[in-house]
């Protein structure tokens, strides 16, 4: 590795041969990677389309259930409509903060020393 | 509408303000343009026209994916559904809202990641790049000049309503307007121009609609229950005002609609070509998830903005002005503004050349980012990968992309004169559908299925593509309604105004089809080598 290496440039990375990128992808320390990523982010997704499409059909189909009054003009509509925010600003508040404990070391780990191990 | 409910507006509210509009709209194009020709100044080589040099940071990039976002439909369209449907307007908005999960969990980090300039990248990854960039291409164009077309008919419909426009002339000197001051931002001012019009815009569009949000709940001494129960009672609908039903409770068919609108407005805005190029303007993966979180929090606030100005003019507004004023509810924002300031005040013709003069930045700002998006996709994957195949420089590829903004303007100008007339919803819905169909299937199965192969991706895009543009061909949106393209033929026969319930599992089943029913065996090496960039940023640009 170059000690004066220019400024880290857009310019050319260094880039893995195609060996590298395949013996990488089949090592543990990258099958925990992807394993810690899909198993958080897959369920995760199939749960929140699942919550949304709950949300959608029971605006079609329950509207008497949905026009139940809770607090004054405020009815059960309304408030599983806010839920729908509020449970998006939880699930990217939470994917993030997932994220950032267990995929960004693990990727970081692996990148530098792909893009290092000239 | 017919002319004449369009100059009731005009002459009675907005001719006296027209001059106040005029100056706040001209100082918004005289700002814009600024920034346009500073930016252009720095734009030097095709990263940084495409990605703007990939320096924004994420609460920069987050601030202008939301201004990409928050389209005229959100602003107008929502507010507008809101005041005349009660309930079923504000479902609109968490769909648009909601989607953004799919974006931040499965698609801005890997693209951002192992792609360079377009979605083109990321889909021809490890395929046959001519026949995948073609493909990715078109559905690119496609998907974003529908967008475009919606946007630039609604620019028609306000400014003639707001200026007093009513002649075929005037609307379509409007849209040439447009049109022109689109192709200079982007020609110009590149990713990096775009990219600060656009933040100025949501700046200016979450500042108008916090003030007018203030007001509204000031009206009502900030209790909500008193605000939906007004205009419950003043819509003339009562608890039903507040009940899902009113648009889309009708029948068995109306019912299904809603589900598919619900359906292709989850899943489209991840494969929205003019927002997914928005990742490559933060410096890597880490920066693109932030500014995502940024655009979720930014967008959601507005939503729930929008439920106040929505039931606001509901509350505020005899629902027989608002819809004198457009059908479809268009200017109950607007018109809103003028309400709360006074109608026969200075300060009611100040808040409402304010609002109409953001909504007017809106437009301009969503118009430039679908240009751009389709401009860099016909440089990028079309001329210098399929056309050059690979060998053009990078300032031929940039040349190429400004003539093709150009050509994509003076396209969208033509279209947009014709379609001045059309109903603008249906446009966006298609959009999201298109994109829904064509783009998620095959950007997902790229990323994530190891046997995913070039027949595969190509099937997909396609027949997403077709299915869906065919099906609203063959829909109430286009004929046989009287509020479709063409009112008075009829060739529907698909019932339904959003294909997404039948086109998006299309999609993905071709995919799938294509793939497994393919005699080329999939690159491993390739896979390897895409995977391993998309989850760790090795090599990433």
């Amino acid at each position: 590795m170059a000690t004066d290496a220019p400024p880290p440039a857009k310019a050319e990375h260094h880039l893995p041969s195609a060996e590298e990128f395949t013996a990488v992808q089949e090592s543990a320390e990258f099958g925990e990677l992807r394993r810690s990523y899909r198993s958080f982010a897959f369920p995760l997704t199939v749960a929140f389309i699942a919550w949304y499409l709950l949300y959608v059909l029971l605006s079609n189909y329950a509207g008497d259930f949905m026009g139940t009054k809770l607090l004054g003009n405020i009815n059960i509509a309304l408030v599983l409509g806010i839920a729908q925010f509020v449970t998006t600003f939880l699930i990217a508040w939470w994917y993030s903060r997932h994220a950032a404990a267990k995929l960004d070391p693990k990727a970081e780990a692996i990148k530098s020393r792909m893009e290092g191990g000239a | 509408m017919s002319p004449v409910q369009q100059t009731v507006l005009a002459a009675n509210e907005a001719s006296e303000h027209r001059p106040l509009i005029i100056t706040l709209f001209g100082l918004f194009v005289l700002a814009t343009l600024a920034i346009t020709v500073w930016a252009g100044r720095q734009t030097k080589d095709a990263a940084d026209f495409y990605a703007g040099g990939r320096q924004f940071s994420a609460f920069q990039n987050g601030l202008a994916v939301s201004g990409d976002y928050m389209s005229a439909a959100s602003f107008l369209g929502i507010a507008g559904a809101i005041a005349l449907f009660g309930y079923d307007g504000f479902l609109y908005s968490i769909g648009f809202l909601v989607a953004w999960l799919v974006a931040l969990l499965l698609v801005a980090e890997p693209l951002r990641n192992s792609g360079r300039y377009t979605m083109g990248d990321v889909l021809a990854y490890r395929m046959r790049q001519r026949p995948v960039r073609t493909a990715a291409g078109t559905s690119t164009i496609v998907v974003s000049i529908f967008y475009l077309l919606a946007q630039m008919a609604g620019a028609g419909v306000l400014v003639s309503l707001l200026l007093g426009i009513t002649s075929d002339a005037g609307k379509i000197l409007i849209v040439a307007l447009v049109g022109v001051l689109m192709i200079v931002y982007v020609s110009i001012g590149g990713m990096k121009g775009t990219t600060w019009v656009q933040m100025v815009k949501a700046v200016l569009l979450i500042g108008g609609t916090l003030l007018i949000t203030f007001l509204v709940l000031l009206k009502f001494n900030f209790n909500i229950s008193d605000l939906l129960g007004t205009a419950a009672e003043n819509s003339g609908k009562g608890a039903a005002f507040l009940e899902p039903g009113l648009q889309y409770g009708a029948t068995g068919t109306s019912k299904l609609d809603f589900i598919s609108l619900g359906i292709a407005l989850v899943l489209g805005t991840a494969g929205l070509p003019h927002i997914l190029i928005r990742f490559y303007t933060v410096p890597n993966a880490k920066a693109a998830r932030k500014s995502v979180n940024w655009a979720i929090g930014i967008i959601g606030g507005f939503y729930l903005m929008t439920i106040a100005l929505g039931f606001g003019a509901a509350a505020l507004i005899d629902q027989k002005e608002i819809i004198a004023s457009n059908p479809s509810g268009n200017t109950a924002a607007p018109l809103l503004a003028l309400h709360l300031g006074g109608v026969d005040s200075a300060w009611g013709a100040i808040l409402l050349a304010t609002i109409s003069a953001v909504a007017f930045a809106t437009i301009l700002a969503v118009v430039a980012g679908l240009t751009l998006a389709s401009s860099s996709s016909f440089a990028h994957d079309i001329y210098a990968n399929v056309i050059r195949k690979g060998k053009a420089s990078g300032a031929e590829e940039v040349r190429a992309a400004r003539w093709a903004t150009v050509f994509i303007g003076i396209v969208s100008i033509g279209l947009g004169a014709l379609a001045r007339d059309l109903n603008v919803a249906g446009l966006v819905a298609l959009a999201f559908a298109v994109a829904a169909s064509a783009n998620l299937p095959t950007i997902l199965y790229s990323l994530f299925w190891k046997r995913f192969t070039t027949q595969g991706a190509l099937w997909s895009i396609y027949g997403g593509l077709i299915v869906a543009v065919g099906l609203v061909l063959f829909s109430p949106v286009v004929s046989g309604d009287p509020k479709a393209m063409f009112p008075d033929v009829d060739f529907h026969w698909f019932p339904l105004k959003n294909p997404g319930i039948i086109s998006i599992p299309f999609g993905f089943l071709m995919g799938f089809l294509g793939t497994v029913l393919s005699k080329e065996k999939p690159d491993e090496a390739k896979y390897a080598e895409l995977e391993v960039r998309s989850l760790t940023g090795t090599g990433a640009h």
